[in-house]
C-alpha cells in the first residue's frame, strides 16, 4: 500500500475531550510538545474541572484540551474545534455543540457503553440513531484496539492496558497530522522509567494508534501544516505560571536580591509555588505557609531583610492578603504580589479564568491605600511582566500586583527564548549610614519618592516602621493632622508617578474605533481585530500593560477616536476606570463564561460600533 | 561581647513610651532593655517584630531595628525574616489576644515549624488597647466590658497550647520578678530554634489584680529546677520529658495554690532556617538561568 495523500492546511483546531482521569492534559500536552517541534505557530487551552477524579464518566468530570496550530502567526486557541476527539459519551455531548457542521468526529466507540451512555444523559447511542450526520465521524474502538495490542506485554494489567488508551489517540492523531513522534516516545520512556511495562505499554499504544492511521481505510489523508514564519531565534514551549516563576528568578538575579516566595495552594496558582521550589540552586526560598495572610506576611519580613519578597495566590487568597499589602503601602518596603485570577465570587469556578479581580486589587483596602497593578497579556508576556513588577516594587519601595488569569496560566504558547545577558538590570541600593547625619527613614528620593531601604544589620541606622501613620522624614508615629494629609498626599503621588512609558497603540489609518483591552484578553481580542480589518473594517486597538497609574498619553490616545470598546471578562470594571478618569463614553463588552472570550465575538462587538 | 560594651541605656530609643502609669510592661522592658547586652550582639542584629495591642508598642522603644506589623501576624511577618536572614536574632512581642485569638495560627505554625525566634507573650488575661474587653485567657465567668454577665469561654492555657504546637522551647515569668524573668530571657536567648515565654503581666486598668498572689508574695513564686521535685507535687522536673512538662503547665493557681516559673521545656531540635538553608547550600547556588529558561524541547527558527 502506498502512501496516503497528504493535504495542505494553513491552520487546524484540535480539541481532545474524554474523562478527568482519561489523560487528556497529558495528550494534548504531548501533541502541543509535537506541534511546536514542527515550527508551526499555537496557542492552547487546557480546559478542567476543579474536582480530580469526577465521577467516571459523568458530564461534570469531562476534561478537555483544545489546541490551535498554524503556518503562520495566531493568537488564540481558536474559537471552534475542526476536530474532536471525544473518548467518552459525556465528551461527546459537552463538546458536540462546539464543533461545527462538517467538522470531524473521532470516538473510542467502545466507551459508548449502555452505561456509559446513560450517565451522559443519552437515551440511544449517537453513534447509530443519525444524529451526528452533518459530521466526518471515525468511530474507532480505541479502547479494545489498545488492549488487544497490549495483551502480550509482560506485568501490565487490564486496567493499566486501558489506560494507556489515550496514547493510542495521540498516536493515531500525530500520524494524522504528520507530527514528529521522536520526543513523545523520549518521553514516555522517561515518564515511567520506573516501571519499565507501562513505558513499553504506552509506546506500543502510541506506534499501534500511529500505524492504525497509517493503514486504515478510516483515514484517507493525511494533513500538512507547513512551519509558521515566526522571528528568528530560538523558541519553546511555556505556560503563563512557568514563564511567571522564571520572570521572578530573573528579577531576583537582575536585583542581586534573594527571591522568597510565600504562597498558601491555591488554584491556579499552585504551580508557581511547585516550579520555584524546583530552583533552589538560584537560592529561591519557598515557604508554604499556613494560610494565605502568612505568605504575604513572611514575603513582607523577606522584604524588610533585604529580600524581593514575593506573594503569589488567586482571587480568595488575595483578599486575605490586603491587610499586609496595606502594612506593605505604610511601610513602603518592596512586596510582589501575584493574583492568577479565577471565575468568582467566593469559591466561584477554580480552574475558570476572569478578570475580576482589577476593582478589588486596585481599591480593596482600607483607607487610601494606593498600589501599582500591571497585568501579563499572554503566557510568554508573563516572563517579562514579573520582571516589571519586581523592578517597580524595588525601586519605588511599594506593593505591586501582577495580574494573571486561570487561561495565561495553564495555556502555552511557543515563546522565544530570551537572551538574559540583554535584560536591564534592576539597580537597588541599601541605605548606609552617614557619619553626623541622623537617619531619616521616611526621607524620599526627590525623583521617585522611595524612601531609603534600611536593612537589619546595617550598623548606625537601627530604626522602627510600622502600620501607625509616620511623620515625614523621621518615620515617628505621628497624629498630627497636617502630616497625616501630607503624608496620605506623598504616597499617592508616589505611585501615581511611576514611570510606565506611553500606551502604543495599533493604529489603522482611517479607523475611529479603538479596542481598549488589559490583561488575558491580549489573543481573543487582537484576534478579533484582525479579523474585523480583514473584512475591510478599520479598527485600532490598544492593549493596556498598566493599570495604575495609566500610562500618561492614555487619555489623549482614548479622545482621539469617536467611540472606544473596553472588552473585559468582567462587568465592566476598566471601562468604569477610564469614564470615571478620562470622561469618555467607553462602551464595554462584558462576559464572563470562564471561558476566553472568542475572536467571533469581539470581531461583532466590534462590527456593531463601525 | 565585653567589645560591644553595651548597656541598658543603649537599648532604649528616643521615644517617649506611652503605656499606662503602672503597666506591667514598664518593668518588662527594663528587663528586656537590661538583659540585651549579654546576647553579645550589635544592636542592628537585633530585630523585634510585634502585632498590634498594648504590648505590641515595645518595638518602638528598643533601640534596634523593629517592625510594629498587623494583628496576630507577628509570628508570620519573622518568620520570612528569620529564615531569609539567620544572621540576625529576631524576637516577637505579643500579648494574648494578638497571639492566641486573632494570630493563634501563625503561632502554632512557628512553633510547630521550629523557627529561629524568641516569641514573648504579655499575658494579662485582658484586651486592653480596645479597653477592657475579655480574651482568650481571661477565666470562664470574667465580667469585662463585652461579657457583662461573665464570660462563658474556657480559656485557653497558652503553655499547654505552646507543648501542643511542637515548641521545643517553652518557659513562664513574671513581669516585675526581674531576675526570673531575666533567666528565662537568658535561657530562650540561648536556644536554637523557637522559643515560647509567656509572661505574666499585670494590666492595672483593666485587670488589676489578676496575678497578685505571685507578684505582691515573693515567696509564693515556685521555681523550676531541672532534675528536681516541683513543690509539693512529688513531679521531678524533666524539660526534655513532654509528659511532665504538659503536667507541670496544668497547674494553676486557684485550683493548686500554686504556679510554675522558670523552663518548662527544653529540646534541641534542627531549626526551620537551619533546615531550609540548607537544602539552599546543597543546591549550590550556580543556577544557570540562560539554562533554565531554554530548557525542554526547544527549535530554532531562521
Amino acid at each position: 500500500m502506498g502512501a496516503k495523500p497528504v493535504e495542505q492546511l494553513e491552520s487546524v483546531v484540535i480539541r481532545f475531550a474524554g474523562d478527568s482521569g482519561d489523560g487528556m492534559q497529558l495528550t494534548g500536552g504531548r501533541f502541543s510538545s509535537e506541534t511546536a517541534l514542527s515550527g508551526n505557530d499555537l496557542a492552547t487551552f487546557p480546559d478542567f474541572p476543579a474536582e480530580i477524579r469526577a465521577p467516571a464518566g459523568s458530564l461534570p468530570g469531562v476534561s478537555g484540551f483544545q489546541l490551535h496550530f498554524a503556518d503562520h502567526d495566531i493568537l488564540t486557541p481558536g474559537d471552534r474545534p475542526d476536530v474532536l476527539v471525544a473518548m467518552n459519551p459525556a465528551a461527546l455531548k459537552t463538546n458536540l455543540p462546539d464543533l461545527p457542521v462538517g467538522g470531524t468526529l473521532i470516538v473510542d466507540t467502545d466507551a459508548f457503553t449502555d452505561r456509559n451512555l446513560k450517565k451522559a444523559g443519552y437515551d440511544a447511542s449517537p453513534l447509530e440513531d443519525g444524529s451526528l450526520g452533518a459530521y466526518q465521524v471515525h468511530a474507532v474502538p480505541l479502547t479494545g484496539m489498545t488492549v488487544g495490542a497490549l495483551k502480550d506485554i509482560e506485568g501490565v494489567t487490564a486496567r493499566e492496558a486501558e489506560r494507556a488508551k489515550n496514547m493510542f489517540a495521540l498516536g493515531l492523531m500525530s500520524w494524522l497530522y504528520g507530527r514528529p513522534i521522536e520526543s513523545t516516545l523520549e518521553f514516555l520512556q522517561t515518564k515511567f522509567a520506573k516501571r519499565p511495562e507501562i513505558a513499553a505499554a504506552n509506546v506500543k499504544a502510541f506506534n499501534t494508534g500511529y500505524a492504525f492511521g497509517e493503514t486504515s481505510e478510516a483515514f484517507s489523508v493525511q494533513y500538512e501544516v507547513k512551519p509558521a514564519k515566526l522571528a528568528p531565534g530560538r523558541y519553546r514551549q511555556i505556560t503563563g505560571n512557568v514563564a511567571l516563576s522564571y520572570g521572578l528568578i530573573a528579577a531576583s538575579k537582575l536585583s542581586e536580591l534573594p527571591l522568597f516566595l510565600g504562597a498558601y495552594p491555591i488554584t491556579p496558582a499552585s504551580s508557581i509555588l511547585e516550579e520555584l521550589a524546583k530552583h533552589k540552586s538560584f537560592g529561591v526560598r519557598t515557604f508554604q505557609a499556613e494560610d494565605e495572610i502568612a505568605a504575604a506576611g513572611a514575603a513582607l519580613g523577606a522584604s524588610f531583610g533585604g529580600g524581593l519578597g514575593v506573594t503569589t495566590s488567586a482571587g480568595p487568597g488575595v483578599v486575605l492578603k490586603s491587610e499586609t499589602v496595606g502594612l506593605a503601602v505604610a511601610l513602603e518596603l518592596p512586596l510582589v504580589v501575584i493574583d492568577v485570577q479565577r471565575a468568582g465570587p467566593s469559591t466561584g469556578m477554580p480552574t475558570k479564568p476572569e478578570q475580576g479581580d482589577l476593582l478589588m486589587v486596585l481599591f480593596g483596602r482600607n483607607s487610601e491605600s494606593p498600589v501599582p497593578v500591571l497585568a501579563a497579556s499572554t503566557p510568554g508576556d508573563c516572563f517579562h511582566a514579573a520582571i516589571e513588577a519586581a523592578r517597580v516594587a524595588l525601586t519605588y519601595r511599594t506593593p505591586v500586583y501582577l495580574l494573571s488569569d486561570a487561561y495565561l496560566a495553564n495555556g502555552s504558547e511557543p515563546w522565544q527564548i530570551p537572551d538574559i545577558s540583554a535584560l536591564e538590570p534592576i539597580e537597588v541600593e541599601f541605605a548606609r549610614a552617614v557619619e553626623g547625619e541622623t537617619f531619616l527613614p521616611y526621607h524620599r528620593d526627590p525623583e521617585t519618592l522611595a524612601r531609603p531601604w534600611a536593612v537589619p544589620g546595617t550598623p548606625g541606622l537601627e530604626h522602627r516602621v510600622g502600620g501607625l501613620e509616620k511623620a515625614n522624614e523621621t518615620g515617628n508615629v505621628s497624629y498630627d493632622p497636617e502630616n497625616h494629609d501630607l503624608m496620605t498626599q506623598l504616597r499617592a503621588q508616589k505611585v501615581a508617578g511611576i514611570a510606565v512609558g506611553d500606551q502604543p497603540v495599533d493604529h489603522q489609518e482611517g479607523a475611529d474605533v479603538l479596542v481598549l483591552s488589559w490583561g488575558g484578553t491580549y489573543g481573543p481580542v487582537h484576534a478579533g481585530v484582525r479579523r474585523v480589518r480583514a473584512a475591510g473594517g478599520k479598527v485600532a486597538h490598544a492593549h493596556l500593560r498598566w493599570l495604575n497609574p495609566f500610562p500618561r498619553n492614555l487619555g489623549d490616545v482614548l479622545r482621539s477616536y469617536d467611540r472606544v470598546l473596553v472588552p473585559e471578562m468582567n462587568l465592566g470594571q476598566l471601562s468604569r476606570l477610564v469614564r470615571a478618569q478620562y470622561l469618555v463614553d467607553a462602551v464595554g463588552y462584558n462576559r464572563v463564561t470562564g471561558k476566553p472570550f472568542k475572536a467571533g465575538e469581539i470581531a461583532d462587538a466590534v462590527e456593531a460600533l463601525l | 561581647m565585653s567589645e560591644l560594651a553595651l548597656t541598658a541605656k543603649d537599648f532604649k530609643s528616643d521615644q517617649e513610651v506611652r503605656w499606662c502609669p503602672g503597666c506591667g510592661d514598664y518593668a518588662i522592658l527594663a528587663a528586656v532593655q537590661s538583659f540585651m547586652p549579654e546576647l553579645g550582639l550589635a544592636r542592628e542584629k537585633i530585630v523585634f517584630i510585634s502585632g498590634i495591642g498594648c504590648a505590641a508598642r515595645f518595638p518602638y522603644y528598643m533601640q534596634t531595628y523593629g517592625m510594629h506589623s498587623i494583628h496576630g501576624r507577628a509570628p508570620a511577618i519573622a518568620t520570612g525574616l528569620a529564615v531569609s536572614r539567620p544572621d540576625l536574632s529576631v524576637w516577637v512581642v505579643s500579648g494574648d489576644g494578638d497571639a492566641l485569638s486573632i494570630g493563634g495560627n501563625h503561632l502554632i505554625h512557628a512553633l510547630r515549624r521550629n523557627v529561629n525566634l524568641k516569641l514573648l507573650l504579655f499575658n494579662n488575661r485582658i484586651y486592653g488597647l480596645t479597653k477592657g474587653q475579655y480574651s482568650p485567657t481571661s477565666g470562664q465567668g470574667k465580667v469585662s466590658g463585652s461579657t457583662p454577665l461573665g464570660s462563658v469561654d474556657y480559656p485557653f492555657n497558652p503553655l499547654a497550647l505552646a507543648l501542643g504546637a511542637g515548641a521545643t522551647f517553652v518557659a513562664r515569668a513574671l513581669d516585675i520578678d526581674k531576675p526570673g524573668l531575666t533567666d528565662v530571657l537568658r535561657r530562650a536567648a540561648a536556644h536554637k530554634g523557637a522559643a515560647f515565654v509567656e509572661v505574666f503581666q499585670n494590666c492595672n486598668i483593666y485587670n488589676d489584680g489578676e496575678f497578685d498572689y505571685i507578684r505582691e508574695d515573693k515567696d509564693a513564686r515556685t521555681y523550676l529546677a531541672q532534675g528536681e521535685a516541683f513543690g509539693e507535687t512529688g513531679i521531678v522536673h524533666d524539660e526534655s520529658d513532654f509528659a511532665t512538662a504538659f503536667a507541670l503547665a496544668q497547674l494553676s493557681w486557684e485550683k493548686d495554690g500554686v504556679v510554675p516559673l522558670g523552663v518548662f521545656r527544653d529540646v534541641q531540635r534542627d531549626s526551620y532556617d537551619e533546615l531550609v538553608n540548607a537544602q539552599l547550600a546543597n543546591a549550590g547556588g550556580d543556577g544557570d538561568l540562560q539554562a533554565l529558561v531554554g530548557s525542554g524541547d526547544t527549535w530554532t527558527i531562521g
